[in-house]
């Protein structure tokens, strides 16, 4: 119970990268040692990691070229025995949150997910209520803490020469332990929506209550000359088609404006368009999380509002 | 096939919520409550394989643990189709950790050996969207998550399971399995008016938490619940909404430059 472990994901660099300087947080408050450990190759570290790290572990089995729940729960159930790690730090994706809870209730622990944050204590800092709250958790018990670090929450790693020593370890996994099988991946419907390069973006979300009431933010969007996007429910009750949706099971944008209706700001949302370089928000509700990320805010009913400001953009253009 | 879905009760989505006396939870006194969401669609893709499997039938259970205001939501969900309820009571749900609420449902659905579990993929309220997953660990069955879609094979199942950024995925298992669903696979539908009404006559078997007996300690505590802190000073433009708009129009020519 002497380090910390951070686990990187292949071909998810940036989030492991941040993954890793949580882990580094950690460290600064504990005085633990990093290690780190990787289901691949030397590359995946390489990606990541900007800073050498003491111990690397690359696990290898021919049972792991596939991601499976099954596989990835033994592997490094095996890995945290033997490294018997006070921390492990994980980057929160769809691939950790598949197997990482199961993993921890292995250990008879459970995973504190999602943090944005590390503080005193330690204390680990996570939202609630999709972004109107926060929370500060502590890991009161004996065994190992399992942690996973939110996108966008933590600087990544700055780069830095050095080397790392890469161990390669190898579990022991069966074929019948693995259950399920899983598939290729592939994309959904064709991408004819390339958001992730538009300028403007005029964004909705719930707020604007029913299909009928779309063209009101359509014509705002034409006005500015700017793509319309949309929040998860948007698409999810097929108001607008999925290729339209920003946030992390959609889009990642990053235009100059991004003027967000009646979108509330989950996070699930906010880590796919924070990177913007202007965001507004306009919403009814002062204390909605969108407005922790907003740069201007128009408080009040869309349904007044953005057809004023439809007319004002007009008059301004014309 | 005999599914259970395991539902939550959270506070209401437009609820303006209060941090409470202790700084430890919200003000529940005065909220407004619903089915949680992804939930809501879970229970949507469990109605929906039932009458896929048409004359081989099958058995759509829904299963909750919290307070006595949860009976509103058990109500909702029998009144949208489902054969029947377990309900769990627990006044200290708060003080219990993910996995200390698992095990309480792990507990109720071991005693009726369903065919297949569904929850829905992360609550409203605490979002951590973990306890289907550990669900399935604590049952000893393989499990998918993020899953929009469900058939049935003669194998077992083939499920879409969602990946980042638009991609997905088939992945085949066989059953028992537990699988967590994500939002927007199906449309829901409402409860009808004879819904409602037969809603009423179907069965709730009631359990206590304390008859369980999965009262471990929890092994993370949240010791602390805050208004979250603003990551940019957000420039609130006053007055009505066409001097707002105005002010705003100003502030995309002259500052942003994109008019």
């Amino acid at each position: 119970m002497s380090k910390i472990l951070v686990v990187l994901e292949a071909g998810r660099a940036r989030i492991s990268s941040e993954a890793l300087a949580a882990a580094q947080v950690l460290a600064g408050l504990t005085g633990l040692p990093v290690e780190s450990a990787t289901v691949g190759n030397a590359q995946v570290f390489a990606e990541a990691s900007g800073q050498p790290i003491a111990g690397a572990y690359a696990i290898q089995h021919p049972l792991l070229e596939k991601y499976t729940s099954d596989g990835y729960v033994l592997a490094f159930e095996q890995l945290i025995r033997k490294l018997d790690p006070a921390y492990i730090v994980f980057p929160h994706t769809y691939q950790s949150r598949d197997y990482v809870p199961r993993l921890a209730t292995r250990f008879g622990q459970v995973l504190v997910s999602d943090i944005t944050g590390i503080e005193a204590g330690p204390t680990f800092v996570r939202q609630l209520f999709q972004g109107k709250m926060t929370g500060a958790y502590s890991h009161p018990g004996s065994g190992p803490c399992f942690l996973s670090v939110q996108a966008g929450a933590f600087r990544a790693a700055e780069g830095q020469a050095g080397q790392t020593t890469i161990e390669a370890f190898t579990p022991e996994i069966t074929p019948a332990q693995i259950r399920t099988r899983p598939g290729e991946p592939f994309r959904g419907s064709a991408q004819t929506v390339d958001l992730g390069s538009a300028q403007l973006i005029v964004s909705v979300g719930r707020g604007i209550k029913e299909a009928d009431n779309l063209p009101l933010v359509q014509d705002l969007a034409t006005a500015l000359g700017a793509e319309l996007a949309a929040s998860r429910p948007i698409c999810d009750n097929g108001w607008l088609p999925m290729e339209r949706q920003v946030g992390s099971s959609g889009q990642t944008v990053a235009p100059k404006l991004y003027l967000a209706v009646g979108i509330s700001g989950a996070i699930q949302h906010l880590v796919g368009m924070k990177g913007s370089q202007c965001i507004v928000a306009i919403n009814k509700d002062p204390d909605a999380p969108i407005f922790e990320v907003a740069d201007y805010g128009i408080v009040g009913d869309l349904f007044e509002v953005v057809p004023a400001l439809t007319e004002a953009i007009k008059a301004a253009k014309a | 096939m005999k599914i259970i879905v395991a539902i939550k009760q959270v506070p209401d989505r437009d609820a303006q919520l209060r941090i409470d006396s202790s700084s430890k939870w919200i003000e529940e006194s005065d909220l407004q409550f619903a089915l949680n969401e992804s939930d809501a669609y879970a229970l949507e893709e469990a109605l929906q394989l039932k009458e896929k499997s048409g004359a081989a039938g099958g058995e759509v259970i829904v299963l909750t643990v919290g307070p006595e205001r949860t009976g509103q939501t058990i109500r909702e969900a029998l009144a949208k189709g489902a054969d029947r309820a377990i309900s769990i009571a627990c006044d200290d749900l708060g003080s219990r950790d993910a996995l200390g609420v698992a095990r309480l449902l792990a507990a109720a659905i071991k005693t009726e050996s369903p065919d297949l579990v569904l929850t829905g993929l992360q609550s409203e309220d605490l979002g951590l969207g973990q306890t289907g997953v550990i669900l399935a660990e604590l049952l000893d069955l393989p499990h998918a998550s993020l899953i929009l879609h469900v058939e049935k094979t003669e194998a077992g199942l083939t499920v879409k399971r969602e990946l980042e950024e638009g991609w997905f995925q088939e992945i085949q298992l066989p059953l028992p399995a537990v699988l967590t669903i994500q939002s927007g696979g199906n449309k829901l539908r409402y409860a009808t008016l004879m819904g409602i009404k037969r809603a009423k006559l179907k069965e709730v078997r009631q359990l206590a938490a304390a008859d369980l007996g999965a009262n471990a300690a929890p092994v993370v505590v949240l010791d602390r619940v805050a208004l979250p802190q603003k990551q940019k000073s957000t420039q609130i433009l006053p007055g009505t909404a066409k001097q707002a708009a105005a002010a705003l129009v100003e502030k995309l020519k002259f500052e942003v430059r994109v008019l």
